[in-house]
């Protein structure tokens, strides 16, 4: 146990030293991606925490990104009683709120089962985007808020690419070992006593509910720390940042690399990138193979084979693409969490 | 008589658990064979090797050909199963129970229901009754009444005298009687109860843990003290 | 919150437009409760097969078909893609837990919006229903030609399929094979293929409502998603494992959304879709079997 807890000790190291030495070694809007692909990582580190640890599904988790992405909006432009708050302080406070609405569903959560679950949280994932366009004059409608253009702050020595690239791996990395201490800990053993088996856990006297909310605050506090870094790096915010199938991407990610693998959390984070922010560039790539002829202004390509390959991977490999590469390779893939 | 139905060098798995080893069998045109047997010697298992409700190996011959493993060769080739259980659709009427028992069949089974009516008159009393309702011995008749809709060759029974009053039994085993007369079924019957099955059964099989042990004409099992004692406990 | 000015006349509109509307929820609703019955799961990828067969229709009506001559093609090819679907796709998982099931349906439902995409293009375009949009007076009050056409053509399906259900021998197998697996297949029942028969009709199910609401909400991709959980809270109002629960369900939250979309001013058109979830949260925490259920929920 002792080894296992130096090498991931170590691991962590490695990581820290690896966020802090990119920058240098690629260009400038290659850490902007990069600080892209850690928002989307946060986001399922979270997930993977509810799904993973507590085995309660949500298919909602675009919304939490959303409620973090407007909080960042309205407090940086509409300021509190005329103050503008700089962008870089309302992350905490949109984790907060985002953490808040995770507790609001997880409460009534509780009592229902993982396909019901999954029915509520898709609802939320559709029907969120009514929200701004009813509460219009405080959210902007459909035409959102605009932020300030991404800067850096304090006259810091680095670009703002750079900026949003350290500061997003930066609270990435805190959040990992969060997550990690948190998963390690009490916390983390009692919820994998949950998923593994509710009601060995329930008779012996563990406090399902509390562990099981707290999951769900927690993976929506970490959605709308993803979301706010998000809106600030974009600089603006709509009903259309988050869309539905974000969510979906979410749960899919976290079902092909596996909720327990950081290289699958990793590898599915760029995924989403892909998906999210990229079609159209990954199509006009299609394109260019032979014999295939693609209308880049129809840029549906990579959903089609991203649907694909889930089906695929779920058919063949319950366990996901992490799991599998973990029975291959073994003790040799950087394991997030240990097993107890 | 060549046999209605062999079973050669079966073997049968749940998972990684082989529960029959090598089972030998047979059942003649119109006999009532009976499988006896403790708790989990293999005599449900062996039941549901022949239907093909249950991974196996070996061959399950029957009319003269090998059955394949589907589930639903069975039933089409004249082979109707009574499960443990009974097996009955609880949420649907009797009727519908009936007619599903016929579901091999095309046509008009008017003539099929009829009998199965006249051998269980209850039955046509609850026609439009949802079948759950029904008592645990008229179940047992639903059950029967809905393997002899199909007009079956062989009926395959497990545990028909579970859970009921010995009258009831009596009515059941009674009806099975009747059919062997009157349509030449052959029936093969795993049995808790080994003194009522003898009493009925031409043969019988004993099983323990997948293999079979003993066999033979029932009156030589009756008869024969130390196989009474060890397997037939009593 | 206020109530809006009200006329006996104006509310029998509303009543009637609800109607339709849940004429449509209750066809994707009864879509939903077949494959719950038979796969136990709960297809998230339903809204898409039904927008991806009215496309197809789109095509042939824009190759020369008139609408009724290219429908019954599309309810066959329905037919067969969802017999595909499940034979393909679900099969191999129709033992795994729930939530795979529920991935893959995801997975499907990705697929099948970027091929939408990919072969048709994003935007909306408009659709050319069989039905006129012209109004006529139905006892004082003005309905139109459409909402009439779309709750006749879906009460026509129903009825038919509740026809095939209670009174074909190939529904009672269907039925049966839902019920009880076991004892389905030792009556010859072959529950596969009534399994994949079962998302068949779903699919076809789903293929009607989709052509029914194209000439009012524009075909687009991403046309039934809201449909969809209108529909999800309309099947579980009803009851998951309840077909009739699902026409009814549809029925009843068509007309009350409609209502309170008309006359509480707070909710007006924007939050029609929050209040439609929180109706199902309501249910799923009250009476988690709905109106006509009978499966327990299981609590977490």
């Amino acid at each position: 146990m002792k080894l296992k807890l130096s090498l991931e000790v170590l691991g962590l190291l490695c990581l820290a030293a690896l966020i802090a030495v990119m920058p240098r070694l690629v260009s400038s809007f290659t850490a902007y991606e990069m600080a892209t692909v850690g928002m989307y990582f946060i986001a399922l580190l979270g997930l993977s925490i509810l799904t993973g640890y507590s085995g309660q599904i949500s298919l909602g988790h675009g919304a939490f990104m959303a409620i973090g992405g407007y909080t960042t909006a309205v407090l940086s432009v509409n300021g509190v009683y005329g103050h503008h708050i700089r962008d870089l302080w309302t992350i905490p406070i949109a984790g907060v709120v985002a953490g808040a609405a995770g507790l609001l569903v997880g409460i009534p959560a509780l009592r229902l089962s993982g396909l019901y679950l999954a029915l509520i949280t898709f609802g939320i994932a559709v029907s969120f985007r009514q929200i701004p366009l009813k509460f219009d004059h405080f959210l902007g409608g459909t035409s959102g808020k605009v932020l300030s253009l991404l800067t850096t702050p304090f006259g810091l020595p680095t670009t703002p690419n750079n900026w949003i690239y350290y500061l997003t791996w930066g609270i990435a990395f805190v959040l990992l070992v969060i997550a990690w201490l948190f998963v390690r800990g009490k916390p983390g053993r009692t919820l994998k006593a949950i998923r593994d088996s509710e009601i060995a856990a329930a008779s012996s006297g563990i406090s399902l509910a509390r562990y099981k909310t707290l999951a769900f605050a927690m993976s929506a506090f970490y959605a709308g720390v993803a979301g706010s870094l998000y809106a600030i790096a974009r600089g603006f915010m709509n009903p259309d940042v988050f869309p539905i199938v974000l969510s979906v991407y979410l749960v899919a990610a976290l079902a092909l690399g596996g909720v327990d693998s950081f290289v699958g959390l990793i590898v599915g984070a760029s995924a989403i990138y892909v998906l999210v922010n990229r079609t159209a560039d990954v199509t006009r790539w299609i394109d260019h193979l032979p014999g295939v002829n693609l209308n880049p202004q129809r840029p549906g390509m990579p959903d089609v084979i991203f649907g694909a390959v889930l089906i695929l991977v779920l058919i063949v490999l319950p366990t996901g693409v992490g799991g599998a590469l973990r029975r291959l390779f073994g003790p040799l893939t950087t394991r997030l969490y240990s097993k107890s | 008589m060549t046999a209605l139905l062999q079973l050669r060098d079966v073997e049968a798995r749940y998972g990684a658990v082989k529960v029959l080893h090598g089972i030998a069998l047979e059942v003649g045109t119109g006999e009532l064979v009976a499988v006896l047997g403790a708790n989990g010697a293999g005599k449900t298992t062996t039941l549901r090797a022949v239907s093909g409700t249950v991974r196996r190996t070996g061959d399950v011959i029957f009319d003269g050909h090998k059955l394949p493993r589907r589930p639903d060769a069975a039933a089409r080739a004249g082979i109707a199963h009574v499960p443990e259980g009974r097996g009955t659709f609880s949420e649907l009427s009797v009727w519908e129970n009936l007619r599903l028992g016929a579901y091999t069949r095309r046509g008009s089974v008017k003539d099929e229901a009829r009998r199965v009516f006249d051998y269980f008159p209850r039955l046509e009393e609850r026609k439009g009754q949802q079948a759950g309702t029904l008592s645990g011995g008229e179940q047992q008749m639903l059950a029967l009444g809905r393997a002899m809709m199909a007009r079956p060759r062989l009926v395959l029974l497990d545990e028909p005298s579970l859970g009921l009053a010995p009258m009831l039994v009596k009515e059941i085993f009674d009806a099975l009687d009747r059919m062997k007369r009157e349509d030449g079924t052959a029936v093969l019957v795993v049995e808790q109860n080994a003194n009522l099955a003898l009493a009925h059964a031409v043969r019988a099989y004993v099983l323990e843990v997948g293999h079979v042990v003993v066999s033979g004409a029932s009156e030589r099992l009756r008869a024969n003290e130390s196989v009474r004692r060890s397997y037939l406990g009593y | 919150m206020y109530v809006a000015a009200f006329t006996w006349t104006e509310f029998a509109q509303q009543i009637a437009a609800g109607i339709r509307q849940g004429a449509v929820f209750a066809g994707l609703a009864l879509a939903l409760v077949i494959v719950y019955r038979s796969t136990r799961a709960i297809n998230f990828a339903q809204g898409e097969m039904a927008t991806f067969t009215t496309f197809i229709c789109w095509s042939l009506m824009n190759n020369g078909l008139s609408f009724w001559e290219a429908f019954p093609i599309v309810l066959v090819l329905a037919f067969a893609g969802g017999v595909a679907i499940e034979r393909t796709i679900i099969r191999p998982v129709e033992n795994a837990p729930v939530i795979t099931i529920v991935i893959v349906t995801l997975g499907l439902a990705l697929l099948l919006n970027g091929l939408m995409s990919v072969i048709w293009g994003g935007g909306n375009r408009p659709f050319n229903g069989p039905f006129s949009t012209r109004t006529i007076d139905v006892g004082g009050v003005p309905v139109s030609v459409q909402d009439i056409g779309i709750v006749a053509v879906s009460f026509v399906l129903v009825a038919l399929l509740a026809v095939f259900f209670r009174f074909t021998k190939l529904g009672l197998g269907l039925r049966a094979a839902a019920l009880n697996r076991d004892s389905s297949e030792l009556v010859g029942v072959r529950v596969g293929w009534m399994l994949a028969f079962g998302w068949g009709l779903a699919a076809v199910l789903g293929a009607v409502a989709g052509m029914m609401v194209a000439p009012i909400l524009f075909l687009d991709p991403n046309m039934m998603q809201t449909i969809l959980l209108y529909a999800f809270a309309a099947a579980v109002l009803g009851g998951l494992d309840s077909p009739v629960g699902a026409v009814v369900g549809g029925l009843l939250l068509g007309v009350a959304i409609t209502l309170l979309g008309r006359y509480v001013g707070f909710i007006g058109d924007t939050l029609k879709l929050p209040t439609a979830l929180l109706l199902i949260l309501l249910v799923l925490l009250v009476k988690p079997n709905g109106l006509f259920g009978r499966v327990a929920v299981r609590r977490v």
